[in-house]
């Protein structure tokens, strides 16, 4: 790929349409950044999004890419990566779409270890219907649907990706720029599934996780006493629920991806005008 | 024709019935016999009866009939369950020693052989063996040469060791002296081999193998019966020829997985039954409006909802139609043989590609799990073609750009294709999208654009209707007055049951449609024929119903939907008493 490729590649023409201060503009940038960082061009990348405010994310970049039904953005990247392998593939979704309509497919896309790149963008509400409770908003947060809030515990994904044996989990900021864009790249480097939740905070419905509170409130790993390769230190701050973290939590560095676990490496689009070579083979299997 | 000879081996679910039924099924079909197999069987592992049918003869065989003439008993409800088809001078094979069929009554006129099954197994090497026992005698009731069944037996073994080979090939010679020796009946049959070569494969395995020359590289599955079949058939043989097989968390996973890898430019499946179509139906749309070419297999089975899931049903015509919210076009086809599995497989990839759209690919259970012979010609890996449409590369791609540099997927065209760009195409970069959108694949709510989408989406059926041939398979006399109707599976029972009227000086004229959507024009056949009858194994008749709607008349309807196939002899009988109605009337 050519090395004069610029993040401003990956903007389309189209005018986002999120509120202004909207935290997804920051989450979105810092994955064009990151995407011209590491090596890449939009004619081999290939984007999944899935749906709510998130999910325009698909409009607005410039890449290969596919905007999906709700909670399926994951199995599509899945499937993108096993197809193409030569593709690099990042999946951006939000809160909703990836930890309660599609739960169950984050669980399975850990477990697989394909190696691709997910973006939660997570403000702990949903945005786009105007103001109810996502499975990360907290206990207490007054919505139109939870008018004495959900008063269940939100979902802690990080937990969930380490239970469901991750190899790459990470936390980051959309307003620390510099930050998100290094932690969003150090997630395409890594070798297998490499998972990113981005605090990116609503600004019309959510009044509680904002900017300032994620400001007043964010520890950086960098600068603590945290060895990311050790899955003890990754429990202890996924389990730490007085503080809110950014950094690389956790990332084994001996992780193998999917395709070498499985020997899926073929570009899968090339194919000959007719049966494969030794297709009568198959036939004879039933002599 | 020659006679035929049926066979079969029952007993409860876990007693290796499937596997003994398979093996004799092999031994046949290299003595170059013809066979055609059929199962029933319930949803459970162990217990519940179960049972593996053969028909077998020199001459074709595509259908199941009333008729058994060797019943391999492993228990007393196996004799219950086959009492209307098994007829005077039958012969029941039973273990007398086994607990629970010491006090088995043979039904009068029958012939019992009981044979010590288990302990000569084990004196052969153990008791496993028993069924390999049982098979030894039937061959010697049925004169078939052991020879043919030591080839099968090897087939099956081989991987295991010399050793176990030869075990089992000791087991049927115990069990064929044992009858040899201890009955001195005249049995009637005498199953003659020839020099055939023959494949035996059910429709499940001729589907896999279609996907595979079709230059499917690409399957995401979730299990359920009766489609389980293709993904095992898959696992371990896509990968020699560069591809792979996904058992996805459930069918909105797999659905999704083969959309991406579509998306990535492969050819990529997904096979489920009638539950799995309701949870993939949503990303259906989906596929549909950003005009991705997938195949997506059906293979049905009685529903609704869990309904009887080892049982056989044409029931999803409707939702494989009209499923899903929002209009948009697929095709759907429907193989009628299981040869034809093969075919509409390689067809519907081409298909799906030319027109850049799904195609549903629907067989059903008695289809899916049953199987017979054909000549390995049949299936000549040089007559696939693939097709892969309008693909444009970094050199042809400069013609489908907007006015602003942009690549356009949804162009609006004359014959309503669009250029299709894999990733990696220099200068293809575009996004696919559920929204409405427009040549660019940008959302837009613009009036003209929304039409104009639409209209192009649409436009593909007619292309496909001017550039294919959608024409039905045809047998029977075609100048009977009487025109039979029907599609999926029920062609092979048709045909037979068209032979026996045949016999019986009834002209019949069949038209067996292998294409739902688009279909061939019938208005004219229908117009030439004073009664026409569609059978299909449903309670409403739903081709019945689209033919009725086609060809603006009313039509005769035999339907079946006990969870049972139809049986040839059965069918000729519903279609003579249609007629008779219908001259009353």
């Amino acid at each position: 790929m050519s090395s004069d490729i610029r993040f401003t590649d990956f903007k389309s023409d189209k005018q986002p349409t999120w509120c202004p201060g909207c935290g997804d503009f920051g989450t979105m940038n810092g994955m064009m950044k990151g995407l011209a960082e590491t090596g890449n061009d939009p004619d081999n990348t290939f984007v999944v999004a899935g749906i709510g405010c998130s999910g325009k994310i698909g409009t607005y970049m410039h890449s290969y890419a596919l905007h999906g039904v709700h909670g399926r953005a994951l199995p599509v990247g899945t499937g993108v990566k096993m197809a193409r392998p030569d593709i690099e593939v990042m999946v951006a979704g939000g809160d909703g779409d990836g930890y309660s309509i599609g739960a169950g497919h984050f669980v399975h896309a850990v477990r697989r270890n394909v190696d691709m790149t997910y973006v939660v963008m997570d403000n702990r509400i949903y945005g786009l219907t105007k103001g109810q409770a996502s499975p990360t908003s907290r206990e207490d947060f007054e919505t139109s649907t939870s008018p004495e809030g959900p008063k269940q515990p939100p979902v802690n994904p990080h937990a969930l990706a380490l239970a469901s044996g991750a190899t790459f989990i990470a936390q980051s900021f959309s307003s620390d720029a510099l930050r998100h864009q290094e932690i969003i790249q150090e997630a395409i480097e890594h070798d297998g599934f490499g998972f990113v939740n981005v605090y990116s905070p609503c600004v019309t419905f959510n009044d509680v996780d904002t900017y300032d509170y994620f400001r007043d409130s964010l520890v950086d790993l960098k600068e603590e006493d945290h060895d990311p390769t050790s899955r003890e230190d990754a429990k202890d701050v996924i389990l730490d629920n007085e503080k809110e973290h950014q950094g690389v939590i956790y990332k084994d560095e001996s992780s193998v991806p999917y395709h070498e676990q499985h020997g899926v490496d073929e570009d899968m689009s090339v194919l000959p005008d007719g049966a494969p070579e030794s297709a009568t083979d198959l036939v004879r299997e039933f002599y | 024709m020659a006679a035929d000879f049926n066979w079969a081996v029952g007993g409860e679910a876990g007693d290796g019935i499937d596997s003994t039924g398979k093996i004799f099924a092999q031994a046949l079909s290299r003595a170059g016999r013809h066979v055609f197999t059929s199962k029933d069987f319930a949803s459970r592992i162990r217990g519940g009866y179960t049972a593996y049918k053969v028909r077998t003869s020199v001459d074709k065989v595509q259908s199941v009939v009333d008729r058994l003439d060797v019943l391999i008993a492993l228990t007393p409800r196996t004799i219950e369950e086959n009492l209307d088809e098994l007829h005077e001078g039958s012969v029941i094979i039973y273990d007398g020693e086994r607990t629970t069929m010491q006090d088995v009554e043979i039904p009068e006129g029958m012939i019992g052989l009981d044979v010590p099954l288990k302990s000569l197994a084990e004196e052969a090497g153990g008791a496993i063996m028993r069924n390999v026992v049982a098979l030894g005698a039937a061959c010697e009731v049925a004169e078939f040469p052991i020879e043919n069944l030591d080839s099968a037996l090897e087939k099956r073994f081989k991987d295991k060791g010399q050793k176990l080979v030869d075990n089992n090939k000791e087991a049927a010679r115990a069990g064929r002296s044992y009858v040899a020796d201890e009955y001195d009946h005249e049995f009637d049959y005498d199953l003659e081999t020839t020099d055939e070569d023959y494949v035996l494969l059910n429709g499940d395995e001729a589907i896999g193998m279609g996907a595979i020359a079709a230059g499917c590289r690409f399957y995401a599955g979730y299990p359920i019966t009766p489609a389980t079949d293709v993904m095992t058939y898959l696992t371990g043989r896509i990968d020699r020829y560069g591809g792979h097989v996904v058992q996805a968390e459930d069918e909105l996973s797999a659905i999704n997985m083969a959309l991406g890898a579509a998306r990535g430019g492969a050819r990529a499946m997904t096979a489920t039954s009638g539950p799995g179509i309701d949870l993939m139906t949503e990303t259906f749309g989906l596929i549909a409006t950003s005009e991705t070419p997938l195949v997506i297999c059906n293979v049905m089975r009685s529903g609704p909802s869990t309904g009887m899931p080892t049982k056989q049903e044409q029931g999803d015509l409707n939702q494989m139609l009209y499923g899903g919210h929002g209009e948009v076009p697929r095709f759907v086809l429907a193989p009628t043989t299981i040869a034809e599995c093969f075919w509409k497989t390689v067809e519907a990839f081409n298909l799906a590609e030319k027109y850049q759209l799904p195609v549903y690919l629907t067989a059903d259970l008695s289809m899916a799990v049953t199987e017979q012979t054909f000549s390995p010609e049949t299936f000549d890996m040089d007559e696939v073609e693939i097709d892969r449409g309008k693909v444009v590369d970094e050199t042809t791609i400069d013609d489908h750009m907007s006015d602003s540099g942009g690549f356009q997927p949804h162009e609006i065209t004359d014959d309503g294709v669009s250029p299709r760009a894999f990733p990696g195409t220099a200068d293809g970069a575009h996004m696919s999208t559920g929204l409405e959108h427009d040549e660019q694949g940008r959302r837009t709510e613009d009036t003209e654009m929304r039409v104009e989408q639409v209209d192009k989406r649409n436009r593909k059926v007619e292309t496909a209707r001017e550039r294919e041939d959608w024409s039905p398979r045809e047998f029977g006399d075609e100048d009977a007055d009487t025109l039979v109707i029907t599609w999926g599976s029920n062609e092979g029972a048709l045909a037979e049951a068209v032979e026996m009227l045949d016999d019986e000086g009834q002209d019949v004229r069949v038209l067996s449609v292998p294409y739902i959507f688009p279909r061939p024009d019938l208005s004219a056949d229908v117009a030439a024929a004073e009664t026409t009858v569609v059978v299909e194994c449903n309670e409403r008749g739903q081709f019945a119903d689209l033919v009725e709607h086609d060809v603006l008349e009313r039509v005769d309807r035999v339907n079946k939907y006990n969870g049972v196939r139809f049986k040839a002899d059965e069918l000729a009988a519903e279609i003579k008493a249609t007629l008779a109605e219908g001259v009353e009337a």
